[in-house]
């Protein structure tokens, strides 16, 4: 699909401030759960190695709406995508029915909401997609493990016990485990699905330290509860409500001068 | 006056409400005293009858280890008990329901860890609505039937293959005995595998994974200690089988660790030996009950170390 036309993504303050370049973008993306519409004509702009947050109140569709980045959806029977998310650079609207999900899901990773570190050793599990590529050469895979683990900033914590199972790890290293598992395949763009909302304050800010850091090689697209996460950490937010985005703009002038009455209430925490 | 009136009356209303209720109280106290005793007996019934067994196996086998020493019980490599030259070696039932059972795994593992991941990760819900019941039908057949099913079928469809294997034999009734076992394995690995969490799955995919990658490389691995009791308890159910090989594998114990030859198992020579007119109380006799308490250890074994891997598997998530 070509890239589509740039009609109807204006900013919705019509302040020009929309991000450049880009690394992806949804246009007009709905999403049926069976009937239920639960996304409606969502269209984001995912800007190239930058932080987009994504937030709004509990069932607003965010993670559903993450989680058709990577065709998740395609697992469960009787669900239906409209519209496009087309991936840069090569312009491909990866919702296409002849696009392969299993290819969608090598250019993407995905970090979850609960750690889920496969039952296997630390090593295996950074290891895991580099197996599922087909990577046989052991050194490659032994450098590019000790390379995510870094870049996790779990390598000093876990290099001596890389055997040990990762479920035997505290719930922030396992999280950063996944995020190490994640970032072993070299993702085009990282989506994390409420990635600290499992863990306590300490871990949550070494995360949100990690991903500051991580931007500059990958694009992120997170999902928060957590407005001052999305302030915190993001460039570019999304406020969603009841499956439609109310506004994108800058994380600074979104939370300092909302456009938009609902987002101003959200953030203000009238409600939500 | 009216106000102490009514004050006394309320105090007397009270009184007897609280009489009348404690005797409600007392009344379904008594009701669940005798309903909870009840249930009490029910289930002691099973644990009561565990214990006697035990005791009568104990207790007639301590007669019998009287006359044979265990060393020899354990070393000697005849066992005829009924012989004017008796010989009380244990090891060659050992060895036929040891191989009998190998046989049985041989099969009933490597079919039912496949059907099972079939069932769990792959078959569509009407598939498996078919698959299960079928399963549990298979499940519900009398011994008896596959003892002459091992006889009658398996064993001559292998001689087709090896002209040469004896029409009593313990290939083929370990064949059946993995068939025996097959629900039993398969509906506890599919239970296993099924209370994987699905974000373990989920994770697996957004790697990139294919589906038989994902059952293989996760789903299994993190099922393994579910998977492996339910092995375990296959194999004191493939230990305990009587009615297969006392019909199919011949009924001569022979030391031979070869499945192609006739052998007889612990159980072919309990359901043997209690056949005949033993009389009571003689060597013979406590024989039986000698070689019921080796097979009563193996299988309690057995059965511990099963349920402690299904524990241990439940408390991964």
């Amino acid at each position: 699909m070509a890239r589509p036309v740039d009609g109807p993504y204006i900013d919705s303050a019509g302040r020009g401030d929309w991000p450049k370049p880009l690394k992806a973008e949804t246009c007009e993306l709905s999403f049926y759960y069976g009937t239920r519409l639960v996304l409606k004509r969502v269209s984001v702009p995912i800007a190239e190695c930058n932080i987009t947050a994504l937030i709004g109140p509990s069932g607003c569709g965010k993670s559903t709406f993450l989680r058709c980045f990577n065709r998740m959806h395609d697992l469960y029977p009787g669900t239906r995508y409209e519209g496009a998310i087309v991936l840069y650079p090569d312009s491909r609207n990866i919702l296409d029915r002849e696009v392969d999900p299993i290819e969608v899901r090598m250019r993407l990773a995905m970090v979850f909401q609960k750690p889920n570190p496969f039952p296997k050793s630390v090593y295996e599990n950074v290891a895991y997609g580099l197996r599922v590529r087909g990577v046989k050469d052991r050194r490659a895979i032994d450098e590019k493990v000790e390379q995510a683990l870094r870049s996790a900033a779990l390598w000093e914590e876990v290099k001596d016990r890389l055997s040990a199972l990762g479920t035997s790890l505290s719930g922030g290293q396992q999280q950063r485990l996944c995020i190490a598992r994640a970032l072993a395949t070299d993702p085009e763009l990282l989506l994390l699905d409420e990635p600290t909302s499992a863990l306590d304050p300490i871990a949550t800010a070494s995360i949100e330290e990690l991903l500051q850091d991580l931007k500059r090689r990958v694009t992120i697209l997170i999902v928060t509860h957590n407005m001052q996460q999305a302030a915190r950490i993001s460039d570019w937010t999304a406020f969603m409500y009841l499956g439609e985005l109310v506004e994108f703009g800058p994380t600074k002038r979104l939370f300092t001068t909302p456009a938009k009455k609902q987002t101003e209430d959200y953030i203000t925490g009238r409600f939500g | 006056m009216p106000t102490v009136m009514t004050e006394g009356k309320a105090i007397l209303i009270d009184k007897s409400g609280g009489m009348e209720a404690a005797g409600r109280r007392r009344a379904r106290r008594r009701r669940e005293f005798v309903i909870e005793g009840g249930l009490l007996l029910a289930a002691l019934v099973s644990v009561a009858t565990t214990v006697t067994i035990l005791a009568v196996l104990l207790f007639e086998s301590l007669g019998f280890f009287e006359i044979v020493s265990l060393l020899d019980f354990f070393t000697d490599t005849l066992w005829t008990p009924l012989f004017d030259d008796p010989h009380y070696g244990i090891l060659p039932l050992l060895a036929g329901t040891v191989v009998t059972s190998v046989v049985g795994l041989l099969v009933a593992i490597p079919v039912g860890t496949v059907s099972a991941i079939y069932l769990s990760e792959f078959a569509s819900p009407r598939m498996r609505e078919i698959i299960k019941p079928t399963l549990e039908l298979l499940g519900a057949v009398p011994t008896v039937v596959y003892g002459y099913f091992a006889l009658l079928v398996v064993t001559p469809a292998l001689q087709l293959l090896w002209p040469d294997l004896p029409g009593f034999n313990m290939l083929g009734p370990g064949i059946v005995i993995g068939i025996m076992i097959l629900p039993l394995v398969i509906s506890l690995s599919e239970d296993a595998m099924r209370a994987v969490p699905m974000v373990l799955r989920e994770g697996s995919y957004a790697m990139g994974a294919t589906h038989l990658e994902t059952a293989w490389r996760v789903v299994v691995p993190a099922a393994t200690s579910g998977i492996v009791a339910a092995y375990v308890l296959g194999v004191s159910r493939a230990v305990g089988e009587t009615m297969v090989v006392a019909i199919a594998a011949g009924q001569n114990p022979n030391l031979t660790w070869n499945p192609m030859e006739p052998a007889a198992t612990i159980t072919a020579y309990i359901v043997q030996v209690a056949l005949g007119d033993l009389p009571h109380g003689s060597i013979g006799y406590r024989s039986i009950f000698a070689a019921g308490l080796v097979l009563a250890v193996m299988t309690f074994a057995f059965n511990i170390l099963g349920h402690v891997m299904r524990k241990r598997f439940r408390e991964v998530y």
